[in-house]
């Protein structure tokens, strides 16, 4: 009973905030609700048994993706001075996502008779390993694509070459001159 | 007792926000990327539902996989939004066509 009306509210605070996302006129709020989406995604699947997953989601969506959003969103121009106004708002999201969180921790089924990572685990070395490899992969070029695209050479600024400073030699940068006394020196 | 079809309807509803928010969407691109996630956890919900009621964690496993290349496809979006944005100075959605030729 308390497992469906868990569902029940998590359901509804994902869709509720699903919509929200896309309604948002800031696309800072955009993303607070996209979290606030996955964190009750993740306690649906917590639901179907799927901790695993849920941990996923949680790691990957809220700790990277959604930072790599908020990171972009605030590099673009956003008007900030309707961002500072909304303080209040972001204080029911905060209050709301710890709830959940709550929640979730109690409803999560207690016989673990099957360790699911565990289990998940053993099927991706064995069965899908090779594929396991590829979604590496996938990671690797996704990385080196991003990279590359945003790698911009800089004109404006003097960095620091850290090969000609290997190369230099205390012969190529200095002189010994057997000078006459009383006439200067010529540099 | 939660079954497949409560699932179910929680991740088309999902799904149709998402696609709703790419096709409304006319003001910010970086909206439509994010619409793109919500679609991607609703194929998620699906599939750790189907996990679940078929007790076969292969379809967890498929969720993993979908995870990974929505974090591949986020990456490379906010990194070709990032360089569009430092040619053309604006994300609005009308300006995007002229991204051909």
């Amino acid at each position: 009973m308390i497992q469906l009306l868990a569902f029940y509210l998590f359901a509804f605070v994902v869709c509720a905030s699903g919509a929200m996302t896309i309604l948002s006129r800031n696309p800072v709020h955009s993303v607070l609700w996209l979290i606030l989406a996955f964190f009750n995604a993740a306690g649906l699947m917590v639901l179907a048994n799927a901790e695993f997953i849920a941990m996923l989601l949680v790691i990957v969506y809220v700790g990277a993706v959604a930072v790599l959003f908020l990171f972009v969103v605030m590099m673009l121009n956003i008007d900030f001075a309707e961002l500072r106004a909304g303080v209040m708002r972001y204080a029911a999201v905060g209050a709301s996502r710890a709830g959940a969180r709550q929640v979730g921790r109690r409803v999560a089924p207690g016989d673990a008779k099957v360790p699911h990572s565990g289990a998940i685990g053993q099927l991706l070395d064995s069965r899908y390993l090779f594929v396991f490899e590829g979604a590496g992969l996938v990671l690797l070029v996704a990385m080196i694509g991003a990279i590359v695209l945003t790698l911009r050479p800089r004109t404006d600024v003097k960095p620091q070459k850290i090969s000609r400073q290997v190369q230099r030699r205390a012969k190529d940068a200095t002189r010994n001159v057997n000078h006459p006394v009383g006439q200067g020196v010529e540099l | 007792m939660i079954t497949l079809t409560h699932y179910l309807v929680v991740s088309a509803i999902l799904f149709t926000l998402g696609v709703l928010g790419i096709f409304m969407n006319r003001k910010n691109l970086i909206v439509i990327l994010m619409a793109i996630e919500l679609i991607l956890l609703s194929v998620n919900l699906n599939l750790v539902a189907f996990s679940n009621a078929l007790g076969d964690l292969v379809g967890q496993v498929f969720a993993m996989f979908v995870l990974t290349v929505a974090a591949g496809e986020a990456a490379i979006g906010l990194a070709i939004l990032v360089i569009y944005f430092r040619g053309r100075g604006t994300i609005s959605v009308e300006d995007v066509n002229r991204m051909k030729g």
